[in-house]
């Protein structure tokens, strides 16, 4: 019973980070019909501007929103740089650099930082909690990962629900040229969304990074099953990111807990299949919106 | 006043606009009359900026405005309401309006250009909140005008808004066309199938084929030529 407990508080925490991935990539998708492989590496560099600003001895607060605004700044940039001159393009064309960027991210942060695997202090304890008698393997630093990322959570949702800039992101995902029409001024409103994709992929780098050490290549696991998350969700849905994040937690966290760790990876692919072969379009799509 | 001058479009090689020119008076409506791919909707989408013009002039209040994007146009002044309506059926009957009318969201009268548009159309006021895809045909296109409305445009492109209307709505929506041309002065390029109402309401008249302007003149006199009628419109 205690090792239960322990494994859905595990896969609850992991889950919200894949959430927060999940989220980044709905966002890309929704707004560019692109899927961002790069979405991971952008977090790791991220969480190594972070680090470097902790190595000058910042406040470990003000690193960390500088590692989130370094987030907003570099997916604005990316979308302008390297995204830009590819809609309209075949679809090849953003698969090819997105991967490229990744790669290309990866090299220069271990060009920069290191190959090796580097430390990353948490915000808080990473020491289990006991609740009476009870030792949980669950500690303040996860309730700070859950907290995080549901605050993450309610924003986009808040944002997109009840703001102008919502309004206009909403409207340019579902009908871009309408909404030219309308005055919106697309362009802008897809930088936005690349801003605040790599936003919350920063969040999860940092969430992710005090738990598995801190790498070049530290985030392209926690993408794969972020990618995971977001097509269970439906792939538009920033909700749909959440709860397939935390059924994507949860069933790692139960294969890994009960069947051992080297059957994570599969034990994500299987639950993948199954349940894309029950609802094809996710859980939380409407395939009616869905313009291909 | 829109100006448009020897304006030509083509689609790769195809060639979609061959030298058209006309003008519309302010306070005018103009009908745009021709058959299945005469050019009809690749006037308004040159006129908005959605399609290149290869070469040509537009003129609108003196500036040209060829070459430039549609999120500009609309701030000229100019609203398109598109070939099926383009209304958002993921968003509900409010924000779809609001969306119209957020560019201008700073204008002291942005408010009022909202209710007015709402005021117009009756139906839609009491669907405020429901998503725009419980509406019916008839109240999509109310919502597509009332949406162009809220910007507050001098003039105002319909592309065929009696699409799938039955003859009573078709006639109460040309109505309401020639009362805001009337009233507020808007000018309205209406670009139609359905030839008949459209010069029913309208001032002028141009008929295209195949691309060229092949008839321009008052729209009653229009009406008259038998000749041209059988040819080009169909009754
Ligand atoms: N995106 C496009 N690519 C290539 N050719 C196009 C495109 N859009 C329109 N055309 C062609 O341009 C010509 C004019 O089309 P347009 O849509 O302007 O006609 P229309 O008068 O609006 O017709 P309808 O009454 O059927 O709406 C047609 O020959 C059409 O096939
Ligand atoms: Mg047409």
């Amino acid at each position: 019973m205690g090792r239960f407990v322990d494994l859905t508080l595990n896969g609850f925490t992991y889950g919200v980070i894949y959430a927060a991935v999940a989220l980044g990539l709905v966002l890309i998708w929704r707004a560019t019909r692109i899927v961002n492989f790069a979405q991971g590496a952008l977090a790791t560099l991220t969480t190594y501007i972070a680090v470097s600003l902790l190595d000058r001895s910042v406040n470990y607060w003000l690193a960390f929103a500088g590692a989130l605004f370094a987030g907003l700044v570099i997916g604005a940039l990316t979308e302008r740089v390297f995204i830009r001159p590819l809609y309209g393009k075949p679809d090849l064309n953003p698969i090819v650099v997105s991967i490229g960027l990744l790669i290309l991210v990866e090299s220069i942060a271990g060009a920069i930082w290191g190959s090796g695997d580097r430390g990353f202090e948490p915000a808080f304890s990473q020491i289990g909690i006991s609740v009476g008698k009870t030792h949980l393997e669950f500690s303040h630093f996860d309730v700070f990962v859950l907290a995080s990322v549901l605050v993450l959570m309610v924003g986009i949702l808040v944002l997109f629900r009840w703001t102008n800039l919502g309004l206009r992101m909403r409207a340019s995902a579902f009908a871009p040229e309408v909404a030219r029409l309308l005055g919106v001024r697309v362009g802008r409103i897809l930088t936005t969304g690349w801003a605040l994709a790599t936003f919350a992929g920063a969040l999860a780098g940092l969430l992710v990074a005090p738990k598995v050490l801190l790498s070049p290549n530290m985030m392209d696991p926690i993408l794969v099953y972020g990618f995971a998350a977001a097509v269970l969700g439906g792939l538009d849905s920033p909700l749909g990111a959440l709860v397939g994040g935390i059924v994507t937690g949860l069933g790692i966290s139960y294969v890994g807990g009960y069947m051992g760790s080297s059957m994570e990876t599969v034990g994500a692919a299987v639950l993948l299949i199954v349940v894309l072969s029950i609802r094809p379009e996710g859980i939380f799509s409407r395939p009616s919106a869905r313009r291909v | 006043m829109l100006e448009i001058d020897r304006l030509s479009v083509a689609y790769g090689p195809v060639r979609a606009l061959t030298e058209v020119s006309f003008e519309a008076r302010d306070g005018s409506i103009t009908a745009v009359l021709g058959a299945n791919g005469a050019g009809k909707t690749t006037l308004l989408r040159t006129i908005t900026g959605l399609v290149p013009a290869k070469e040509g002039s537009i003129r609108y209040d003196g500036k040209e405005i060829a070459g430039l994007a549609p999120e500009e146009v609309v701030r000229r002044g100019i609203s398109h309401v598109p070939e099926g309506r383009g209304v958002i059926t993921e968003l509900t009957v409010e924000e779809n309006i609001r969306l119209g009318a957020l560019w201008r969201r700073r204008q002291p009268d942005y408010q009022e250009a909202i209710d007015r548009a709402f005021a117009l159309f009756p139906p839609l006021e009491s669907r405020r909140k429901q998503s725009a895809a419980t509406l019916s045909g008839g109240e999509r296109q109310m919502l597509a005008i009332a949406r162009a409305l809220a910007a507050k445009p001098d003039l105002l492109l319909l592309d065929e808004p009696s699409l799938g209307l039955a003859p009573l709505v078709t006639a109460e929506l040309m109505r309401i066309i020639r009362e805001l041309a009337r009233t507020d002065g808007l000018t309205v390029l209406l670009v139609e199938q359905n030839a008949r109402s459209a010069l029913s309401i309208a001032d002028v008249a141009i008929v295209l084929n195949l691309g060229r302007v092949v008839a321009s003149d008052k729209a009653a006199a229009l009406a008259s030529e038998d000749e041209l009628r059988h040819r080009y419109l169909g009754f």
